[in-house]
């Protein structure tokens, strides 16, 4: 009787997760969707604790149980509280990690129960689901962490020669020391077991590695993608349909998010994969900076007076807003010219920012409508009706490299045409390169004026010089 | 080999809802808009925390005296509980803006 009951408990779980991401399909029923998948998961741990048996045994050690996932709660509660809506794709890519590593542990565990258990039969199923979720888990552990250390800012990008056949000679190693395990007993094979794991963290940290700030939506969106294949190993383990549905659904969502957004860059995977962004491109980069010529400079004020004295004005927002908080002031800055009866509008690229979608998200936190947020395609068709364009942090989105240059990394990526417009005003905070570590040949061009500065500062005194007018 | 195919004899229920999960997740998910593409992660993120789930199981199953296994679990638990509890906050801090406008 308890076991059907969980087996709805676990029937509900699947639904709810699959409406949820159905949901947020909508902006205006997203929210709602989040909530019946986290009502759904709900129903679905706490029947766990309470009617999951084996062989007719349930389960004990409450205390552990209920302590780990207190723990949790809390700290999970108040870092996602906490954490500013900025440092979003920081905190995605560690509690993705945090996943990734809840699968390996549970590997970890079953292997030393099945060490344990000496002399039974062991399937070679069950411990092929229990290395590959081991493999999976600990690659997207070690792996997200990488991530979040780079997207903070703590971890520089860093590759070395061969280091993709580095990279192959572990995968290589990690297959054949997968088939010694499988064709022996588990206590003959527990020394390779941990010799794959050691590996598997190794490969993680090295395959996030080399991979530019630029591409880490794709790698988020990829490493997301295996804790979900982790959580359906799991799932194939204990025979768990919620956790088969729940992961697969993630990674074959992932997948698929991953693929739209190699798709943005006009990329393929495995280029962002193997390419190490900029790695090659910045020796010749630094050739070709002395003879880019001038580029021209524009106070605060002149920036003030254009923007006043237009018709059409689109915002591009790109890191450095996020990183300058900027977004609040800059719906400020939009209120008040659309007051004055100029039209304001964002052109946002589906890769600006650390994450797809970021700029959206942050936008949409200071209350700016959707309305306003014109997607590539139609921003490129508006770009030359438009009298200013103000570039806000963004930089390789805008790249005319990626039209004209077929020699830079960027080549081929749809981008912003912001040289369209007949006045272009870049705000950075200085002549340095973006993520990517291309120079952007835009800044030179006779159309384009510079503003240097902190987003949110020179937004907060052009809002200051427009006001005296 | 041959129990790996006597596995999949014994699993293939599994075997298809693996398969249409796979395309059942490429059709939800096609349909997203770009703009909802950061909290579709977060929010997948967040489902693929079921993973706690394996975690009370294997918590739940070690004897009381098994003290590296009780410890790797009790460890998993937390992983995985922030991993849910996290990621749902989450997305639902990032939906809320997106709502409150309407």
């Amino acid at each position: 009787m308890e076991i059907s009951i969980l087996t709805v408990c676990y029937l509900i779980g699947s639904v709810t997760f699959i409406l949820g991401l159905k949901m947020l399909s909508s902006s205006a029923l997203a929210w709602k969707g989040n909530l019946i998948a986290a009502v759904g998961m709900g129903i679905a741990i706490l029947g766990t604790i309470f009617l999951y048996e084996e062989d007719g045994v349930k389960l004990h050690n409450y205390g552990w149980i209920f302590g780990g996932i207190f723990i949790g709660t809390v700290a999970g509660y108040l870092a996602a509280k906490q954490v500013k809506m900025t440092a979003m794709p920081e905190m995605v890519s560690l509690f993705n990690g945090m996943g990734g590593a809840c699968a390996m542990l549970i590997s970890i565990i079953e292997f030393r129960h099945l060490v344990d258990v000496s002399g039974g039969e062991v399937h070679g199923g069950s411990l092929f689901i229990i290395i590959l979720g081991m493999i999976i888990g600990s690659v997207s552990f070690a792996g997200s962490m990488i991530a979040w250390g780079k997207l903070s800012g703590n971890v520089k990008d860093f590759s070395f020669n061969g280091q993709h056949i580095v990279n192959l000679i572990f995968l290589g190693i990690i297959v054949v020391l997968t088939v010694m395990v499988l064709s022996g007993s588990p206590q003959e094979g527990a020394g390779y077991f941990y010799a794959i794991l050691a590996l598997s963290l190794f490969y993680g940290i090295l395959f996030v590695f080399p991979i530019g700030g630029a591409d880490m939506p794709v790698v988020i969106s990829l490493l997301n993608s295996f804790t979900g294949v982790a959580a359906a190993c799991g799932g194939l383990l204990y025979n768990n349909k919620v956790m088969l549905t729940g992961g697969i659904l993630v990674g074959a969502a992932g997948t698929l998010l991953t693929i739209l957004m190699c798709k943005a860059m006009n990329r393929s995977l495995t280029n962002v994969l193997i390419g190490s962004f900029g790695g090659a491109s910045k020796v010749a980069a630094g050739g070709a900076a002395k003879e880019q010529g001038n580029y021209k400079e524009m106070s605060v004020s002149d920036a003030a007076m254009v923007m006043n004295y237009a018709q059409k004005v689109i915002i591009v927002p790109g890191y450095g807003l996020a990183v300058a908080q900027a977004q609040h002031t800059c719906h400020e800055l939009e209120n008040f010219l659309t007051a004055k009866g100029v039209d304001v509008k964002y052109a946002i690229h589906p890769v600006a920012g650390r994450m797809p979608g970021h700029m959206n998200v942050l936008l949409a936190e200071a209350n700016i409508s959707d309305e306003k947020m014109l997607e590539m395609e139609l921003a490129n068709e508006e770009f030359p009706t438009t009298d200013v364009v103000l570039i806000l942090g963004a930089n390789d989105v805008v790249n005319p490299a990626a039209k004209d240059d077929p020699s830079s990394p960027i080549y081929g990526m749809p981008i912003l045409e912001v040289g369209l417009a007949k006045t272009v005003i870049m705000n950075k905070r200085s002549m340095r390169p973006g993520y990517a570590g291309i120079d952007n040949d835009l800044f030179f061009q006779p159309k384009t004026s510079m503003l240097f500065g902190d987003a949110k500062d020179v937004i907060q005194q052009i809002l200051a010089d427009i006001k005296s007018f | 080999m041959e129990s790996i195919l006597t596995w999949i004899t014994e699993n293939q229920q599994m075997i298809y809802i693996v398969i249409l999960m796979i395309f059942l997740g490429i059709e939800v998910i096609g349909r997203v808009p770009s703009l909802l593409h950061t909290p579709l992660m977060s929010g997948a993120n967040a489902i693929h925390g079921v993973v706690i789930i394996g975690a009370i199981i294997v918590m739940g199953k070690a004897e009381s005296d098994n003290y590296p296994a009780l410890i790797l679990g009790f460890l998993a638990v937390i992983l995985g509980t922030l991993n849910v509890v996290g990621g749902f906050v989450v997305t639902d801090r990032m939906l809320d803006m997106f709502k409150k406008k309407k």
